[in-house]
């Protein structure tokens, strides 16, 4: 049988997991992260059994994000910040700037030569990342992409301020002052945008963007971006998926055995 | 990336021990009548000290423990050094500040300069008005800063400071910084022969042991034992080749700079302020006005309090020439506002020579070890 490569992502909200057979991708599937990062691990494991990808010889694990060190069976950990950089290079099939917005914080990476080169991460604070998102929705009683749809038909109203713990409380005084619930939304996700495009303005942008991590299925926020940015940011179909790609990548590049290789 | 624990000679201190060893050290000398000045930063020229038969000791403070304490009368949004070093004193568990005589502040950077003021209400403040560019104007104006600190001295010791004595200091400090040098110019083999995190570490607490000739000696010691285990071989490796630059390091050195090496990066060079900074200029012993000759020397220090600073680039310039350096991590401490508006230029200059770039701001908690250390092994892989 060909080798297999397999990639996790164990983000702060979500666990992504890919399996490439030599260069096909075979296997997918995103499982909430929960509060036991190494429990999440373990049912990962009972999921690729299911599947038919039971661990073991032939199989190469490399894992990835937050939880990274949680996977105890993974041959190798590698930080999100390169699997992100591998992941969307491979979906843009070119150099490109990788913007990956995640669950607790938010990066911008300099792919060149096929590999991240150079990032900017945001600093300790979940303003402007997928969390921030999930509390205002949370406030506003809907779930993300009710968000994105109330947003889309809102007038941003301001929410300025750079703290989330601030930034609910001006959602709470909007909410209280009797503003629509769609022209909160699309204040919140405004937020975001201009929190996110300053991050790529600082490091500055190559030819090609794009947009990685759960948010990038918001074609809202993805238009949005745009816009800010003034340029196209490309979402691929599998953004959500580019660490756990770039992990497998790098497994299948690292880890491979010369039989593998030669299949690959 | 697997990491790995540092491997550290058996008679290594760490810096927290090797301070709190010299409490003992410090207390003797003050019962046997000695003269002590606390100091804060590299400006300062100690040889005025030395010459009033004085011993400098270092005041910055690198440790969380007393910011709760400065934070009753500073904002919170300040750089963490000056608020461990004014915390110390406010709630007086530094025994340093507690032996010095006086202290010697510097119009250095906005927040130090302001927090002087305070402190003053602990400890007599003695502040040196530091000029921020270095022109004729500037140096004139630095050498009456000195000339009014040898007076100090005098006044409040009831000494007179001669010229002899003040030669006497140059030639002791300058031994001093040439032996503190070569220390850190090992930094230059390669493969690294040490760990960066020792190499900082011995320096800063080097501090402490208030004997400048014992210090020589012993940095002098080390340096032969690392250079002779080098060329036997024990050490070869290849591993990326830091250098790091920006604030002074040592109150982040345990979640940057070691996680850094045991992460798999050897740190082999220093542009800090408790790095080679202060040390690759000596003092011109020729030089027949010996004030003159101090206030070259210590204005040219490349502190990004001055402006311009372009001193500090040619430095790393061939700082990355000479210690092969692949990356540059520079590390701004929160708020500080000279150094956090200089890292354009810094990253700029390190990117157009080829060389991977991290700037990494923080402070002295712990609260954001985690993230670090996923940016400083991001960084390591860049350069795979």
């Amino acid at each position: 049988m060909m080798d297999e490569y397999i990639g996790i992502d164990l983000g702060s909200t979500a666990a992504k997991v890919v399996v490439l057979r030599g260069k096909e991708l075979v296997e997918r599937f995103v499982l909430p992260t929960g509060w036991s990062s190494r429990r999440t691990a373990e049912e990962i494991a009972c999921r690729l059994a299911q599947s038919g990808h039971s661990l073991g010889p032939g199989r190469k694990v490399v894992a990835t994000g937050y939880g990274r060190q949680s996977v105890d069976f993974a041959d190798r950990s590698v930080t999100e910040i390169t699997c992100h950089g591998r992941g969307g290079r491979y979906l843009m099939g070119r150099d490109c700037t990788v913007v990956d917005i995640g669950g607790q914080d938010t990066k911008v990476i300099t792919v060149e030569r096929g590999t991240a080169s150079s990032f900017l991460m945001n600093d300790k604070c979940s303003a402007g990342t997928g969390k921030f998102l999930e509390i205002m929705a949370n406030r506003l009683a809907v779930d993300l992409p009710e968000l994105f749809t109330l947003a889309a038909a809102g007038k941003p109203l301001a929410i300025s301020s750079v703290c989330t713990v601030f930034a609910e409380s001006e959602v709470v005084g909007h909410i209280g002052a009797g503003a629509r619930r769609e022209d909160i939304a699309a204040g919140v996700v405004e937020s975001v945008v201009q929190k996110v495009a300053g991050l790529c303005t600082r490091h500055g942008l190559g030819q090609t963007v794009a947009l990685t991590g759960g948010l990038c299925d918001s074609s809202y926020l993805v238009e949005r971006l745009s816009q800010k940015l003034g340029r196209p940011v490309c979402a691929h179909p599998l953004g959500r998926y580019a660490g756990a790609l770039g992990a497998a990548l790098i497994a299948r590049e690292k880890l491979a055995t010369s039989e593998g290789k030669r299949d690959a | 990336m697997t990491a790995s624990t540092l491997h550290l000679p058996t008679d290594f201190e760490t810096y927290s021990e090797a301070r709190r060893a010299g409490f003992l050290r410090m207390k003797a000398l003050k019962e046997a009548g000695a003269r002590v000045v606390g100091i804060f930063c590299t400006f300062v020229p100690t040889e005025l000290i030395y010459a009033a038969g004085a011993l400098p000791v270092g005041l910055c403070a690198y440790s969380e423990e007393p910011i709760a304490a400065a934070e009753a009368d500073l904002p919170r949004n300040l750089c963490p050094l000056i608020k461990a070093s004014y915390g110390f004193a406010r709630s007086d568990t530094c025994p340093y500040f507690y032996f010095s005589d006086f202290v010697v502040g510097e119009t250095t950077c906005d927040g130090k300069k302001k927090m002087f003021e305070l402190l003053g209400r602990y400890k007599e403040t003695y502040v040196m008005q530091l000029p921020h560019r270095r022109d004729d104007a500037a140096l004139a104006f630095w050498r009456e800063q000195i000339l009014a600190f040898q007076r100090k001295l005098e006044d409040f010791y009831g000494i007179s400071i001669s010229e002899a004595e003040i030669r006497t200091a140059i030639r002791r400090k300058n031994r001093e910084r040439r032996a503190l040098k070569a220390f850190l110019e090992l930094g230059k083999l390669n493969p690294a022969p040490m760990s960066g995190y020792e190499m900082g570490t011995r320096l800063d607490a080097g501090s402490f042991s208030f004997d400048l000739e014992g210090r020589c000696r012993e940095i002098e010691t080390r340096t032969a034992q690392v250079r002779a285990a080098w060329e036997c071989g024990k050490t070869s490796r290849r591993r990326p080749r830091l250098l790091v630059t920006g604030c002074p390091n040592a109150g982040v050195r345990e979640k940057i700079l070691r996680t850094v090496e045991e992460l798999g990066a050897d740190v082999v060079a220093f542009d800090t302020c408790n790095g080679i900074r202060e040390k690759l200029l000596p003092v011109d012993e020729e030089n027949p006005d010996v004030y003159d000759a101090l206030a070259r020397k210590y204005l040219d220090i490349h502190c990004s309090v001055m402006s311009p600073n372009d001193g500090r680039l040619a430095d790393l310039g061939q700082m990355l020439e000479e210690y092969a350096v692949d990356g540059v991590l520079e590390i701004v401490l929160q708020s500080c506002h000279t150094y956090a508006v200089e890292s354009f230029w810094i990253r700029q200059f390190v990117e157009a020579r080829g060389r991977s770039y991290l700037n990494l701001e923080t402070d002295y908690s712990q609260a954001d070890t985690g993230q670090l250390t996923t940016r400083l092994a991001a960084f390591l892989e860049t350069m795979e």
